[in-house]
């Protein structure tokens, strides 16, 4: 219990607290439990996509061409409804899950077979993905009144009051928990990104797993990108433009570390909503939304500061008993 | 030329001058373990010294205690009679000390003139780098060891051995009084061994006093003026080369009292379960055969380099033979990778325990659980129950302390950490278990658990693979050696004929003759 309350999810968990505290005693309303819900709601795309890179990063490798990957599939799935109106929606997820795990698929080949750095691969993919959409859409947008009512209503469906959107958020959250917990491939992505040369003489293939966390986070960002067009009823060449580097401040806040190995969903999901609840609650307690970067680049600061300080107490210890061991000897 | 050089050698050397660098009284402890123990050590201009020693000496620590990287907690060192403290590396090159590593310590990316000068370069007006006076002067010093090297070269485009020769450049260009070597030739071919002999020629004849580290005592008596032994931390000899001979030296190294008390074995050796035949390799090794039987200890002896490592990762998979049959109870087995291994009963405790053995990060039941997962998990779903009980089976039959199994693996001593990769390998329930230098770096008394568990182990009818270079370890565990030298193996002892006195000379490669 002691271990709990000392953990990096605690204390951002109780960060999330204080921060909803403060600004309650500014604008009670925010608090409310339909306005939570409203909030949530709109973290939903930010918490699927930070699923997808927090598996990523915990193989030492890093996914920037999730944001482009959303808008491509977004964009694909929005000139099918509009050409095709009476293709299911069943079928359009299915399409938008799988064109999303073919990009992340083409990420994790480069990496596992040509060993390029991640950050290269899915930099120059995240640039391809874009170009794409223009490429298809000839940079014209598709509105709401091309898209079909099944198409844009889907997430905003209501299931015991809260919309659609927000139950994939929390349902797949709670896969990612178990999977990761409880997986042989969950235990994979730790093992590869704590000591890759371990997993080796482990029998663990490094590049393979590195690969399906790749397909892993594409796929994710492939279904979220069917959810935004359809939330937003509106595609286009720059939808979540920048939205990649919030991913993986939502992983860095919620405490994965960025070399790979350490952290948990759980934290993934508390950085999120941290992320989330900055966002919303600047405009309505009224201070500029310029300040929500600064936000939440001390937040991302003081996230990683605090990682480094408790990695180093750790090794203090390490030393004293090595010492009380020798002493011993 | 080799003779001439040799008689060169010996009457070249002045025997009576002062030394110029003086080590007296060093003591240097580290955590439960006192690496050097009131050593002493001269090296005298024009001479070259060989520092002879096994494997934990305290050949290393000498090096970095005269390189300025350690400082002695006791002693004093002096250059040209006057007491000096090397406070850091730069207080020692200063001193006019430099050291050229096994491993070059250079920068691949930079050129070679910029490796020569770096951290020294000339300068030309507003302090900066005065590129033309810096080759030119490069080209001079590389002209003087006859290195026929463009000091606008990239490093990275470089061999071993001229990489050396930048290194002894570097040296010159600071005009270092004392140059240690630290197994210079150990990854050069026989003919820029050569060379590299003909440059020690000329720095000693220009005065420069040579520390050279070898185990390979055709090149000792070849090249060296003097000698000095460590055993253990602590100085057991000195004197002139022309004196002594092989026998004797060999004698001084490995001559201990046994201090460690190893197992009782009762041998119970059962049927083959391994046979490894016409195993090669193209770069690395060549024509390794060997069996092994249930319940032996099989030891394999070698400096380090000899390919001992190599045998052993190819034979788990991690790197491909290129010829030679793996049987294993009588079956030819063939292994592509660590899984394939692992699958057929083979598995591998490497040396480089923080590198390759256990994950940090990850709690100690689950590093143990890694390999088995398939066994603990049901319906693809892993079930935490059988885990733990996995892990407590291994962790109880290892005496492994740790408050609790959920504890992180780096929380762990050095010791502990190593029974958590023993454990991981053998809840895969192995056949045969390569054990690659099980002790390295781990203190007196979780070596003895670990020799303890060996023997268990070989009790209960596995075949263990013991790569060790430490002599006590080897007699003392091994039913049989292997002694691996340059890629071949050069013996196979037991009985009688495995003494420390036998293993040294297989594995350096002392001539029959001077038996």
């Amino acid at each position: 219990m002691m271990a709990f309350l000392k953990s990096r999810e605690a204390i951002l968990g109780g960060a999330i607290l204080v921060l909803l505290a403060l600004i309650a005693s500014r604008f009670p309303g925010f608090i409310a439990p339909a306005n939570l819900a409203r909030v949530f709601t709109d973290t939903s795309p930010l918490l699927l996509l930070a699923l997808g890179q927090t598996v990523v990063i915990l193989t030492r490798c890093i996914d920037l061409s999730v944001a482009a990957n959303l808008a491509l599939t977004g964009m694909v799935c929005a000139m099918l409804n509009a050409a095709m109106p009476g293709v299911p929606v069943i079928v359009i997820l299915a399409i938008a899950v799988g064109l999303g795990a073919i990009m992340g698929a083409f990420n994790g080949i480069l990496v596992w077979k040509l060993a390029i750095p991640p950050i290269v691969v899915t930099l120059g993919t995240m640039t391809i993905y874009r170009g794409i959409i223009f490429l298809i859409s000839n940079g014209e947008w598709v509105n709401a009144h091309e898209m079909s009512a099944a198409f844009t209503g889907f997430p905003r469906a209501s299931i015991l009051g809260l919309p659609v959107l927000a139950w994939f958020a929390i349902v797949l959250a709670a896969l990612f928990i178990l999977m990761i917990a409880r997986t042989p491939l969950g235990r994979s992505f730790y093992a590869v990104g704590g000591n890759p040369h371990a997993a080796v003489y482990t029998g663990i293939d490094v590049g393979r797993t590195q690969f399906w966390a790749f397909v892993i986070s594409g796929a994710l960002a492939g279904l979220t990108g069917y959810l935004w067009v359809a939330r937003y009823a509106v595609a286009y060449v720059d939808i979540a433009g920048g939205f990649e580097l919030e991913v993986v401040a939502a992983c860095v806040i919620g405490g994965i570390s960025i070399a790979g190995g350490a952290g948990t969903i759980l934290g993934t999901i508390l950085g999120a909503l941290f992320l989330g609840i900055v966002k919303n609650a600047l405009p309505v307690v009224d201070i500029s939304p310029f300040w929500q970067m600064a936000i939440s680049g001390a937040a991302i600061i003081t996230a990683v500061a605090f990682n480094a300080r408790s990695a180093k107490a750790k090794g203090r210890i390490i030393l004293r008993r090595a010492q009380a061991q020798g002493a011993q000897a | 030329m080799q003779m001439s050089i040799e008689t060169q050698t010996r009457e070249a050397s002045p025997v009576s001058t002062d030394p110029v660098l003086t080590l007296d009284g060093i003591t240097k402890t580290f955590p439960g373990v006192k690496a050097l123990d009131q050593v002493s050590l001269e090296l005298y201009p024009g001479q070259v010294t060989a520092l002879v020693g096994e494997n934990g000496a305290g050949k290393s620590t000498i090096v970095k205690t005269l390189t300025g990287i350690y400082q002695p907690d006791e002693g004093t060192i002096r250059v040209a009679g006057e007491d000096v403290h090397f406070a850091t590396a730069q207080d020692a090159s200063a001193a006019g000390i430099t050291a050229i590593h096994q491993e070059t310590v250079l920068f691949d990316e930079l050129t070679v003139a910029e490796n020569i000068f770096i951290g020294h370069a000339p300068k030309g007006r507003f302090g900066m780098i005065d590129w033309s006076e810096m080759r030119r002067r490069a080209r001079e010093i590389l002209d003087r060891i006859d290195a026929d090297l463009d000091p606008d070269m990239p490093l990275r485009d470089l061999g071993i051995a001229s990489k050396h020769l930048v290194a002894i450049a570097r040296a010159l260009s600071v005009d270092a009084r004392v140059v240690i070597m630290d197994e210079p030739t150990a990854a050069l071919s026989h003919k820029e061994i050569e060379e590299l002999y003909e440059l020690v020629e000329r720095l000693k004849a220009e005065g420069r006093a040579i520390l050279f580290i070898s185990h390979k005592f055709d090149e000792i008596f070849r090249i060296a003026d003097r000698f000095t032994v460590f055993r253990d931390g602590k100085h057991v000899g000195a004197g002139l080369i022309s004196e002594i001979t092989e026998a004797d030296l060999v004698r001084l190294m490995v001559g201990r009292d046994v201090d460690q008390i190893f197992p009782k074995r009762e041998h119970k050796l059962d049927g083959e379960v391994l046979q490894v035949v016409g195993y090669s390799h193209p770069t690395e090794f060549d024509s390794i055969g060997f069996t092994l039987r249930k319940g032996e200890i099989l030891g394999f002896y070698g400096l380090v380099g000899a390919g001992r490592s190599e045998v052993m990762q190819s034979l788990f998979g991690i790197t491909k033979p290129s010829k030679g049959v793996v049987k294993i109870d009588g079956d030819i087995k063939v292994i592509r990778s660590p899984a394939d291994a692992v699958d057929n009963g083979i598995v591998y405790v490497p040396e480089d325990r923080g590198k390759q053995g256990a994950v940090i990060g990850l709690p100690i039941f689950q590093n143990i659980t890694l390999p088995s997962l398939s066994q603990t998990s049901r319906a693809g779903f892993l079930r935490m129950s059988e885990e733990f009980a996995l892990a407590r089976e291994y962790t109880e039959r290892l005496d492994l302390r740790a408050a609790s199994l959920d504890q992180d693996v780096g929380n762990l001593s050095g010791g502990n950490q190593q029974k958590v990769v023993i454990a991981k390998w053998l809840a895969t329930k192995p056949k045969v278990i390569i054990l690659d230098e099980p002790t390295k770096g781990i203190d007196i008394g979780s070596k003895a658990a670990v020799h303890a568990f060996m023997a268990e182990l070989a009790a209960q009818g596995l075949a263990v693979i013991m790569v060790s270079s430490e002599i006590p370890e080897v007699m003392g565990m091994s039913d049989r050696v292997i002694v691996m030298r340059e890629g071949l193996i050069a013996a196979e002892l037991e009985g009688d004929d495995l003494t420390p006195e036998t293993l040294v000379r297989h594995a350096a490669g002392i001539g029959e003759e001077d038996q």
